[in-house]
């Protein structure tokens, strides 16, 4: 067997460790080993690309100069990933997973571009055998040619729209508001144009280095004003899409460099991430192309006066002590102010007081509840609670009729009764957790300020809800004191 | 840049293949492999959702594989130098994206204390 094909057969084995690793991520307990054999595949993936031809031949020719200056930089992105990863807080998760994800798509951006000035200069090669070589793979339309403007776009689409992401997620000061501009659709169809006009040309000229920074460029530039109008609560679904990219982008970058170990890499994540954003848009009753591109209208939203009216309810931590005493049932629904509260270990010691008293309690987790995927339950599971008592929407609706206690903290959308009562409400038709059917329902918030879809929440004027107004560390911490007290 | 130094770029190119059949050949994976992700990846429930995109966000640094073949190949000195950035890029992605997607998972994990 010839190397190249020991090195096929490493791919194909890298490629099956990552088909096991996606589909043992299916059980939280078999899921640390689906990670392990995830790297493991990588581990052979790059063991094999440095046994690829052009490496060796190099290494022949030079000696291992080349190699070590590889290993060099392979160990310099090593060391910061694994820093990265291991600093950042728990809370912060989505950027840093929105700040990763850009690095691969960069990366896959450069690898063309790197793949095609190497072609370019092969093409005015002395040797015949060299230059008709990559003569034919620079003819116009050919696999290379598309494939290159392919990776290059969404290469630079996935960088620039996850530096965006992040630091909208990072609320640095100037990406915090939505970018509302309304010639923005205009700004964004004119770079589209642009765009499928470069593609058009790189696929006619593959030898315009210059036509592939080009495009790269205005994939910068559409990467952030694809990312910047997007509010807060969308992220989810832009976390997604954006992984997705990244995936797309790999998968390309492949195609160009004739190597399936990335098209099917890159393939499974990109299906990985369009069904999380497919899992996303449904949770909030939306399309993708909305989210994208519609921000959400406000026309038609209640009148928060009207709503709220001398029927808002205050309660003492004190007051509400006394309803959870005799509570049975407690069911706990965080939202993205838990996660800016930081109160998960609050909660868990809120939870902790109630058990030892008899009191059963479970977590409401909405699908879309914070700014990724699954985001909640990362934050629980941090302080300890155990995954068997957070439980999904569609499993919990049916019991909050008999739930004694809901006690809301940072969730606001989520649980709008509007959703489902009010059919010209924006968020009509909303999936929602039902905590309004329960007997009581404390709502732990710092005012009456509307979520991110700028609405009422009848919600907090319900005769059954009782609306604790602090901020939701210190209101949990208090409400775990006087309960204690009782 | 002697000639001698771009053969190798090329060897894996020389197999007498045209390039519309190789664009079949790796259109054919693509469809597969995303129709094998879209049926494994449903399964996946709500609450592992996070690792899940950490965890495909670190399989995604996959690219390091073509980083490493362009940066080793040196067949260009502007094009190594691209490769050897796009090396730590990926590398950054790959790694990050395993520790932290570990991270996450051990936290689901009863402690073994």
């Amino acid at each position: 067997m010839s190397s190249q094909a020991w090195i096929n057969l490493a791919y194909l084995a890298a490629s099956m460790l990552f088909i096991v690793a996606f589909k043992l991520m299916t059980g939280p307990r078999t899921a640390v080993k689906g990670n392990y054999l995830g790297a493991a595949g990588m581990a052979i993936a790059l063991i094999a690309a440095c046994c690829e031809g052009p490496v060796v031949e190099r290494l022949r020719a030079v000696g291992s100069g080349g190699l070590v200056t590889v290993g060099i930089a392979a160990a310099i992105g090593s060391a910061i990933g694994a820093a990265m990863a291991l600093k950042y807080p728990m809370t912060g998760m989505p950027q840093m997973v929105a700040l990763l994800n850009g690095f691969g798509g960069a990366a896959s951006a450069l690898v063309a571009g790197a793949e095609l000035w190497n072609m370019t200069a092969a093409a005015k090669s002395d040797a015949p055998a060299v230059a008709q070589l990559a003569a034919t793979n620079l003819a116009p339309w050919t696999q290379f040619a598309i494939a290159t403007a392919l990776t290059g776009l969404i290469g630079a689409v996935t960088f620039w729209g996850s530096f965006v992401a992040f630091a909208k997620l990072e609320e640095l000061p100037r990406f915090k508001q939505a970018w509302t501009n309304p010639n923005r659709h205009w700004i964004n169809l004119g770079l589209a144009v642009v765009t499928l006009l470069l593609i058009w040309g790189l696929c006619v000229y593959p030898r315009s280095v210059l036509l592939y920074w080009l495009l790269v460029i205005v994939g910068s530039v559409l990467g952030c004003t694809l990312t910047m109008p997007i509010g807060g609560a969308d992220m989810p679904v832009v976390i997604c899409l954006l992984n997705s990219y990244s995936g797309l982008a790999a998968a390309a970058a492949g195609f160009v460099i004739d190597n399936s170990v990335l098209v099917i890499a890159g393939s499974l994540v990109g299906a990985s991430g369009l069904i999380l954003t497919a899992i996303m848009c449904k949770a909030m009753n939306r399309s993708l192309v909305g989210v994208l591109f519609g921000g959400l209208g406000t026309t038609t939203a209640a009148n928060a006066d009207d709503v709220y009216a001398g029927k808002v309810k205050s309660a003492s931590a004190e007051e509400i002590a006394m309803v959870l005493e005799g509570a049975s049932r407690v069911v706990i629904v965080p939202g993205y102010g838990l996660a800016v509260a930081q109160a998960q270990h609050a909660v868990r010691e809120l939870a902790n007081a109630l058990e030892k008293r008899g009191t059963t309690v479970e977590y409401a987790i909405h699908p879309v509840a914070g700014r990724m995927p699954g985001h909640m339950n990362v934050l629980l599971a941090e302080a300890d609670i155990p995954y068997e008592k957070l439980r999904e929407m569609d499993d919990i609706n049916p019991t909050f009729p008999e739930t004694d206690v809901v006690i809301v903290i940072g969730a606001n959308d989520v649980v709008n009764p509007a959703a489902r009562t009010d059919p010209k409400s924006p968020i009509a038709g909303m999936p929602i957790l039902d905590v309004d059917k329960a007997r009581t329902v404390v709502v732990v918030k710092r005012s009456l300020s509307p979520g991110f879809a700028g609405i009422p929440n009848p919600l907090f004027a319900a005769d059954n809800t009782l609306m604790y107004f602090a901020d939701g560390k210190k209101a949990i911490l208090e409400l775990t004191a006087a309960l204690q007290k009782s | 840049m002697s000639p001698s130094l771009l053969i190798p770029l090329l060897a894996d190119v020389a197999v007498a293949e045209d390039p519309a059949t190789r664009f079949i050949r790796l259109l054919t994976v693509f469809l597969l492999a995303m129709w094998v992700g879209f049926e494994v990846i449903t399964k996946v429930p709500q609450r592992l959702h996070t690792p899940l995109t950490s965890g495909s966000n670190a399989i995604s640094g996959i690219t390091a594989v073509g980083a490493i073949v362009v940066a080793g190949a040196m067949a260009t000195r502007f094009g190594s130098l691209l490769g050897l950035l796009a090396v730590v890029l990926a590398m950054i992605n790959v790694v990050g994206g395993f520790v932290v997607t570990h991270r996450m998972l051990e936290m689901f994990n009863p402690k073994k204390k």
